[in-house]
């Protein structure tokens, strides 16, 4: 499908950029027709890949760089978080609801990714890195309403 | 980002303010766990009016206080939630587990009887 817009973005694997990289995606998906509560839901999605990409990948060193591109297709975001990190070695466990490597963490992190967003893509190949790529459809509902007002 | 901490008798009450990602958990559970190591602290009230935001570090963060509150036999009471906020509580499940109420004087009300004085800040 045609790419309306994108944009990439680089940032330090560092904790204060997981806020950073909310609100920019935040403020991308804001040019689709999604309401506020896609919009929450989205931000808690960016939010776990991102920290998975800081806390799991580079293992919280704060010296690499996560990759964040978001694409718009039509009525469709894409967000894709890519790190250079250890990568995850058996994908089917990673995801799964209650497996963490962090007991106060409980797992929820990728439950969190499946539930708000259509499709989670999970690519990762051990010390090489690991890539999240998650799409999101706004609702005709929500379109079908912008064309009655033109 | 700011964490309020004041004590009523045994119970800590908390007040979160800002968004709580793994940033703000961190300190969350930093400052949270050296008051309870400071002093006896039976029951938690956590006021999440300020919080705009939550993710599964958050979540994560308050469940493993719950876990301390609640191995010693007491309660957590979370008041005051937003209602995105409220949505990623219930779930991860956590809502079946502490107690919720609309006020900090109500959840200190069901925890029975406390001073009127706060003790520390």
């Amino acid at each position: 499908m045609r790419i309306d817009n994108q944009m990439c973005l680089e940032f330090a694997s560092l904790p204060e950029n997981i806020a950073l990289s909310r609100v920019v995606v935040a403020s991308f998906a804001a040019q689709l027709d999604f309401t506020l509560n896609d919009l929450e839901e989205i931000k808690v999605a960016a939010s776990e890949a991102v920290s998975n990409a800081i806390i799991h990948g580079y293992q919280n060193r704060p010296d690499r760089l996560v990759r964040l591109r978001a694409t718009r297709k039509g009525r469709t975001l894409e967000l894709s978080v890519e790190d250079d990190g250890v990568g995850i070695a058996d994908i089917e466990l990673a995801t799964k609801p209650s497996y963490s490597t962090d007991p106060e963490r409980m797992g929820l992190g990728f439950a969190f990714m499946k539930s708000f967003m259509d499709r989670v893509e999970v690519k990762s190949e051990v010390d090489k890195g690991t890539t999240v790529t998650m799409t999101k459809t706004a609702s005709l509902a929500a379109a079908k309403h912008v064309d009655k007002l033109c | 980002m700011r964490i309020d901490l004041s004590s009523r008798k045994d119970t800590l009450v908390v007040r979160v303010h800002g968004e709580l990602d793994m940033v703000m958990a961190d300190k969350f559970r930093h400052e949270v766990d050296r008051e309870m190591d400071r002093r006896p602290v039976r029951n938690l009230v956590l006021n999440l009016q300020g919080v705009s935001f939550i993710d599964s570090s958050g979540v994560g963060a308050i469940i493993g206080r719950y876990k301390r509150i609640a191995r010693e036999g007491g309660r957590v009471i979370i008041t005051e939630v937003k209602p995105q906020v409220k949505r990623i509580l219930e779930m991860s499940g956590m809502m079946k587990i502490v107690g919720m109420s609309a006020s900090e004087a109500e959840a200190l009300r069901k925890l029975g009887p406390v001073g009127n004085q706060e003790v520390a800040e």
